[in-house]
């Protein structure tokens, strides 16, 4: 038969009376859990932005870069000398069952004019079978054909920032644009794709046949040269196989001799990708983790005033138990003083946590999501942390001997 | 059987090497109805048996059957339920909640028999009536007089119609009215209620509203008078 809303009552008061002390306390349960929020958000949006790029950059995609990782022991960095080329693309497509498009990249930046307006872009030159490689579709015209790709036609695709920048309301398909001063058609306008994984707006481009890349925009060191070359592998099932087709199939080409190191680098982009998403969830708990911390030591917070009211209070609690007041009266009426506590710090640290996070992804630009299990699990874990530690100072108190409480001074 | 029934109760302090023993095997029986005062000089144990009586301490040894119960037999929250219900206390130095108004000290009691808040408020008005203090229902008691303190202390007593009321001093702070004031009260819910009442003074005129005075020395009873009707 306890007196519930009367025990808030007196806890309440018994708050009141000590204002600052209570704020005080309640401060390191505001800090602990308006950090747990806080970088459970940032965890949360390093980890969903992880997840969009792995799905903006297409799935099952393996990439090909000249150079090789490692040489002698010492590494070297990918892609630093031009190993690769078309024929060695076409001999991928024909040769590895396993690899379902090739997309030969031949790219750069350029200056593109249209009319008086300019704009400078990522410039690629590669075949049709890039698209199906990205996944990527076009929001108008079409595609170059193989035959374009072959005769080096001067014809490309832009992409939705280069038409934002260059023709505001002109329908672009037919248009000529000047690329590095060389004419071109507009044959089609590539569907709007966002940011890349690290961070570039991957419609910011052009696509151009690789041939006429080669030939008219940027040259090459020796014929057929590509940068690098992506790479679709039938499903997910066939990325092992496919790494290892095109890895033999290269060293063939290339006469590599069994000693010898790779001039080239086979990277499965999908799988990469995945490892960082699992990398961010690992980091996202860990943050939580530490950030628990601070909450428990705010916890320890509550313990110790509580003790310390426990002792100031020693009369009070002897002059209840004198007229009436039974075991859990005393107890509940110091747990309700610590929960109390814990759960209006858990208030104002959310209310802290969700600014905090708004704060970071507006200044510092971490992309952050507060989510709603975040928010009630630091707010139930605040509860159960005021309770935890109330309990001890709550037992202590209603363990007093009457007389003995009430002879205190 | 007796309401109150204590055999031959001791209580010895310990205080470091000294023993002190401040009852010594003291018995009375107290009957429902009675009105009994206990007088004695300072440091007689005078107190030390109000608190054993009123359920607040215990016995070093000895016997306490309160209304046919054994108390040593009882647990804390059973010993809480019997002070709530048949005790009233008015202890030596009041005791009562400091920055906390003088009608929640007198509800205080109510607090813990699970009172609804009206009805806790309506009689904790009335026992503050009783003892002259309407209209200071929200003076703090650490804004009170002494003897304003008491009469609370009486209120908080009384509020819960316990059938025993037990009274250290209640009338040390008070001026002659006043004492009489409070006196009459006692009286009245003794006759009127069948209160039991028993108190502790060093005034003779106080003890004379009683029917039976007990005399305590060096914690033990010398003397045990009832007034010829
Ligand atoms: N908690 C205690 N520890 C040690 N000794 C105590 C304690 N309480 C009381 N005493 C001793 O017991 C004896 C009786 O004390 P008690 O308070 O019962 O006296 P009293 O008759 O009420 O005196 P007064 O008229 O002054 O109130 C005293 O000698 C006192 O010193
Ligand atoms: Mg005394």
């Amino acid at each position: 038969m306890i007196n519930v809303p009367s025990t808030i009552k007196i806890a309440l008061r018994a708050l009141r009376v000590n204002k600052m002390r209570s704020m005080l306390t309640m401060l390191g349960i505001i800090i602990g859990v308006g950090a747990v929020i806080t970088m459970l958000a940032v965890g949360t949006g390093a980890q969903r932005r992880i997840s969009e790029q792995i799905s903006s950059i297409g799935s099952n995609l393996i990439i090909i870069l000249p150079g090789s990782t490692t040489a002698g022991g010492v590494r070297m960095g990918a892609g630093t000398q031009p190993t690769l080329s078309l024929g060695d693309a076409e001999a991928i497509q024909k040769e590895c069952p396993a690899v379902m498009h090739v997309g030969p990249v031949l790219n750069g930046v350029g200056q593109v004019v249209y009319g008086s307006q300019n704009w400078s872009t990522a410039v690629v030159g590669t075949t049709p079978a890039m698209l199906n490689v990205r996944d990527w579709g076009l929001s108008g015209g079409r595609p170059f054909t193989s035959d374009e790709v072959r005769s080096g036609a001067k014809v490309c695709l832009v992409g939705q920032t280069v038409v934002d920048n260059l023709f505001g309301s002109v329908n672009p398909i037919g248009q000529s644009i000047r690329i590095k001063k060389v004419p071109f058609t507009i044959i089609g306008i590539l569907e709007p794709k966002g940011q890349s994984p690290n961070g570039q707006d991957q419609d910011d481009t052009i696509y151009v046949p690789v041939t006429t890349a080669q030939r008219q925009l940027f040259g090459t060191t020796f014929p057929g040269m590509v940068r690098i070359i992506m790479i679709k592998a039938k499903d997910a099932g066939q990325l092992y196989a496919a790494e290892k087709q095109i890895t033999e199939l290269l060293r063939q080409r290339h006469r590599i001799g069994p000693r010898q190191d790779n001039d080239f680098t086979v990277r499965n982009l999908t799988q990469t990708l995945q490892a960082a998403e699992q990398s961010s969830k690992v980091m996202t708990l860990l943050l939580g983790a530490i950030a628990s911390v601070s909450l428990l030591v705010g916890g320890i917070g509550i313990m110790n005033i509580m003790l310390v009211s426990v002792t100031e209070r020693t009369r009070e609690i002897g002059i209840r138990m004198a007229v009436g007041a039974r075991t859990w009266d005393i107890r509940l009426q110091f747990l309700i003083e610590a929960l109390i506590m814990s759960l209006i710090g858990g208030i104002f640290g959310i209310i802290i946590g969700i600014s905090g996070s708004e704060l970071l992804s507006m200044f510092a630009g971490w992309p952050t999501i507060v989510s709603t299990l975040s928010v009630v699990s630091a707010f139930s874990f605040s509860g159960i942390v005021g309770i935890f530690f109330g309990f001890y100072p709550a037992y202590k108190a209603s363990l007093l001997d009457p007389i003995e409480a009430l002879r205190y001074e | 059987m007796a309401l109150i029934a204590a055999r031959d109760i001791t209580k010895t302090y310990h205080l470091g090497d000294v023993e002190v023993n401040a009852l010594r095997s003291v018995s009375a029986n107290i009957e429902r109805g009675e009105f009994l005062s206990i007088m004695g000089q300072s440091g007689s144990g005078k107190s030390t048996f109000m608190n054993i009586l009123g359920c607040l301490d215990k016995p070093t040894a000895g016997s306490y059957m309160l209304d046919g119960m054994d108390i040593a037999k009882l647990d804390r929250d059973e010993l809480a339920d019997i002070r709530n219900r048949k005790i009233g206390f008015v202890f030596q130095g009041f005791n009562l909640l400091s920055r906390t108004s003088a009608i929640e000290n007198v509800e205080l009691p109510m607090l813990y028999n699970g009172m609804p808040a009206k009805e806790r408020r309506l009689r904790a008005m009335e026992a503050l009536k009783v003892v002259g203090l309407s209209g200071r229902e929200n003076h703090y008691t650490n804004q009170l007089s002494g003897g304003q303190q008491q009469r609370v202390a009486i209120a908080r007593a009384i509020v819960n119609q316990a059938p025993i009321i037990f009274a250290d001093e209640p009338t040390g702070n008070l001026d002659t009215r006043t004492s009489a004031e409070v006196m009459e009260l006692f009286v009245k819910l003794n006759a009127e209620s069948n209160i039991t009442i028993v108190l502790v003074t060093h005034e003779p005129d106080i003890a004379a509203y009683s029917k039976r005075v007990l005399r305590f020395l060096d914690g033990v009873i010398i003397s045990d008078e009832t007034k010829a009707l």
